[in-house]
């Protein structure tokens, strides 16, 4: 009995291995997304999270950016290497010598995806859409440089014909701005300024409001390289080759698959088992593994971000300026980017950051220490007795929490004075940071456009953003007469001499420049490093070669 | 027995709208709302927005408005997917949860069960030990442990699977054994438990003094009665593994309801929240009812009441 009942389990436990040995040995490979992407000019991209949406004048994530340049196409597209603005859907333009009036010549015979043509009066329509208070478009202010924008927007006029936007004719298009405003062209590649197809929006609902189904896949019509064929919740947004564009003979790429994948780790698992051309992120403790082993897969690509801290200014511990500048110098930046963050970050010496489109500030932080403690001890807290413990707020992520020690540490160490962490998921964060009930406030910002006025204009008395509570009048009367001048030198000296207060101040820490850390296989090609992380598509191709999985090419690269 | 479910419905109607109600306020409650992000939105366009959505009104308002959607079946628009319903989300996630949730439960059951009994048979010998072990690994290995692990060895390692996605039949594997495994833990320990209690019992000794054979007595006689505990907990099992789990559609990036679940609470997307959460009390209420049923059906002694 007891025999028999052994020899059957010994049977099916050697059936199960002999059933794995099979399954795991004796199958050929399987084909991987990347081989089967090279060989069709599918592009396979790791797009962090789903899309809110895919309507322009709604969305405002860069999830949303990545997947809308390939299905819209402005007056001025970018160029693939430094972003400059070139022709789009507009051939040429001409700018009045004051510069405020620009007027765009759209290209001949350009048509939607249903194949109507795209006229002028399509911007035109599309500009009133946005600016339309009901539809919330949230990117709105970026049309209060145009004439009457804000004015209609806030319902001071009913009347569209005061904005200064009119289509001359069907290929004229004449944009009036309140003022010269250099980066106009730059502005216009922000998603809120591109153009849709107002007819096919009102096939499904009113074109004024939200949750329209115009954005779903066999309803979308756009004028990009690309149109929408598939959009799966959670799983996968599928762009096919728009035969009707322009420019379609140059596009090389036949599809561009975006995959929502919010977990680094998933996402790099997914890079390596030959699914995905380029990711997202990479997780920060594998940096320096690729940095070591398959260097050639690693980029580091500057970007247009500042990592800082907020101080809350309305707090009695840091009224005093020279208490904000003691905590700022006594942070050793270099440390914090070379053995916390280590993705090739930019120590952060001040708030915008370096060559932005040709500006760096002059004035500059120091790491100081010993100044550090002078400057507390003269706001009366020498050794930093008496100074009240504060909180570090920042929300859930191991990498603000190190970045989080590591300067608690340094405040610590150099000042004597205890600052304590505090952790809150990221909706509850953001409701402390906006009610100011903060001590100091982990921050990042990343520039609208290549301007620097994106990251000072920040900080200005009036801006929802600032929630210091910090206030300086001539700093505003700078920026607000850079904002009215047409020429850059002029401009950009008066952003130095801004920049020097706000440094002089010091309402923020800035604590390092961003880097956008991604893995790219080396098939992609006309995949450039631009401080917007803009990759223009139709540059875009995948050059075909033997197939490598990442882990043959490892032992490969590992055997004598 | 007809009687008992209809019971059974009826109390289930106060058991949803207590839930829907308090998932309701406690979303309200919490700091933060969908529409707050990183960069501030102008007031006007705040308003705007939060008029669309009815958020402008007074709560009451709000909840009565909710709740008389409710009884048309109407969960709301999702705040987060901006133009889909929750009824499409939820309809969109759920089939893919079933299919994963339906081959794991298969994996658990054609694991554990067996696992069970093989112990339960051979009390205290290497089987006994060794199926226990097993169940107890299946158990205390966490899913983010094990499914990584899985991924590293079947996926980049022997490169016979996709790291992650849902497009292939192949990427079923990975989540369903990692998902799968855990409750085939349990079921094995509940199983060898049932079983012993069983074959220690009056009527499996007759019916060996009878001379059925030891394959006949296990199965036949034995089994019917080991398995209840299993089939108890296979009510709450199922709910549980077929609405998906958070952790599996993660590591390998399925788009299932589990993702819904934790994702909506995080961008305070209230509407998905409640749909989700009323979603999963159904089930939860209407699989206890099924186990209940099969319980009956299954247990003599029940069926007698």
């Amino acid at each position: 009995m007891r025999y028999r009942t052994n020899r059957w389990s010994i049977r099916v436990l050697m059936s199960a291995a002999l059933a794995g040995f099979v399954l795991v040995a004796g199958c050929s490979k399987p084909p991987t997304r990347v081989g089967e992407g090279n060989r069709l000019q599918i592009l396979h991209k790791g797009n962090k999270s789903d899309p809110q949406e895919l309507d322009p004048h709604i969305v405002q994530g860069v999830p949303e950016h990545h997947i809308l340049q390939a299905l819209i196409e402005n007056l001025v597209t970018e160029d693939p290497t430094d972003l400059h603005p070139v022709p789009g859907q507009a051939e040429r333009w001409d700018i009045s010598p004051d510069g405020t009036v620009y007027t765009f010549h759209l290209r001949a015979g350009i048509r939607w995806s249903n194949g109507d043509p795209v006229t002028a009066h399509d911007f035109v329509r599309s500009y009133r859409r946005a600016l339309t208070p009901s539809l919330g478009c949230e990117y709105a202010y970026m049309y209060f440089v145009m004439k009457g924008a804000e004015d209609y927007y806030k319902g001071k006029t009913q009347d569209f014909s005061s904005v200064g936007a009119q289509a001359l004719d069907e290929r004229t298009l004449r944009i009036t701005l309140n003022g010269p405003v250099p980066y106009f062209l730059s502005l216009l590649n922000h998603y809120s300024w591109w153009p849709v197809h107002l007819p096919t929006i009102a096939r499904y609902g009113d074109p004024y409001q939200r949750n329209n189904r115009w954005t779903r896949p066999g309803n979308f019509v756009g004028n990009g390289p690309f149109v929408l064929a598939r959009w799966d919740v959670g799983h996968v947004i599928v762009v096919k080759k728009n035969p009707l564009y322009w420019n379609a003979a140059s596009v090389k790429l036949s599809e561009v698959r975006f995959y929502p994948i919010e977990s680094i780790d998933t996402e790099e698992r997914s890079f390596r088992s030959g699914q995905l051309h380029v990711t997202e992120e990479v997780p920060q403790s594998k940096i320096a593994v690729y940095r070591r082993d398959h260097p050639q897969l690693l980029r580091i690509d500057p970007y247009l971000g500042a990592y800082f801290y907020r101080i809350n200014t309305t707090r009695p511990q840091f009224r005093d300026k020279r208490v904000r500048q003691a905590l700022a110098m006594a942070i050793d930046r270099k440390t914090i980017v070379e053995n916390v963050t280590r993705g090739g970050q930019l120590p952060a010496y001040y708030f915008t950051p370096p060559d932005t489109v040709g500006y760096t500030s002059r004035s500059a932080i120091r790491y100081d220490p010993e100044g550090a403690r002078k400057l507390l001890a003269q706001a009366g807290y020498p050794g930093g007795k008496g100074f009240p413990p504060f909180d570090i707020l920042y929300n859930t992520s191991e990498s603000h929490k190190s970045v989080a020690e590591a300067i608690q540490q340094m405040w610590k160490r150099e000042l004597g004075i205890d600052a304590r962490l505090l952790n809150q998921e990221w909706k509850v964060y953001l409701d402390t940071e906006k009610r100011k009930d903060y001590d100091v406030s982990r921050a990042g910002w990343i520039g609208d456009y290549a301007d620097p006025s994106t990251f000072l204009e920040t900080f200005l008395a009036d801006s929802g953003n600032n929630r210091t509570g910090w206030t300086n009048a001539e700093y505003d009367r700078l920026l607000k007469e850079a904002s009215r001048l047409g020429d850059r030198q002029t401009r950009y000296e008066l952003f130095q001499k801004a920049e020097a207060i706000f440094l002089d101040e010091m309402p923020v820490i800035p604590i390092y420049h961003y880097t956008r850390v991604y893995l790219l296989r080396p098939e992609v090609r006309g995949w450039n490093a631009t401080i917007l992380d803009h990759h223009p598509y139709p540059y875009v191709w995948l050059a075909p070669r033997p197939e490598a999985s990442l882990a043959t090419a490892s032992a490969a690269a590992q055997r004598p | 027995m007809l009687q008992l479910i209809a019971r059974r419905i009826l109390e289930t109607i106060p058991v949803l709208v207590l839930v829907a109600t308090i998932t309701f306020f406690m979303m309200k409650a919490v700091p933060g709302g969908p529409l707050d992000t990183e960069k501030n939105i102008p007031q006007e366009i705040k308003v705007q927005i939060e008029a669309f959505y009815g958020l402008d009104q007074p709560l009451w308002k709000q909840y009565a408005s909710y709740m008389g959607n409710l009884l048309r079946g109407d969960l709301g628009p999702s705040f987060k997917h901006a133009n889909r319903s929750v009824n499409e989300l939820i309809a969109a996630a759920l089939p893919v949860s079933l299919e994963l949730g339906g081959i794991a439960l298969c994996v658990a059951l054609l694991v554990g069960i067996p696992l069970g009994i093989a112990a339960a048979v051979r009390q205290n010998t290497w089987i006994d030990y060794l199926a226990s072990t097993t169940a107890m690994a299946g158990i205390c290995l966490p899913t983010f442990v094990m499914g990584p692990l899985l991924v590293l060895v079947f996926a980049l390692h022997f490169e016979q699977f996709n790291a992650s996605g849902w497009d292939f039949a192949r990427d079923r594997v990975l989540p369903a054994l990692t998902l799968g495994l855990v409750y085939a833990g349990y079921i094995a320990r509940l199983t060898r438990g049932g079983m012993l209690e069983v074959l220690n019992q009056d009527f499996i000794r007759t019916a060996r003094a009878k001379g059925a054979s030891e394959t006949r007595v296990v199965f036949r006689h034995a089994l019917r009665g080991g398995l209840l505990p299993v089939v108890s907990f296979l009510g709450p099992g199922i709910a549980g593994i077929l609405t998906g789990s958070f952790v599996i559609e993660t590591i390998f990036n399925i788009p299932g309801l589990g993702r819904h679940f934790v994702t909506s609470v995080f961008n305070r997307d209230a509407t998905l929240t409640i749909g989700t959460a009323l979603f999963y009390a159904a089930l939860v209420v209407a699989l206890n009812l099924a186990a209940d049923i099969a319980q009956a059906m299954l247990n003599p002694k029940q069926r007698a009441n």
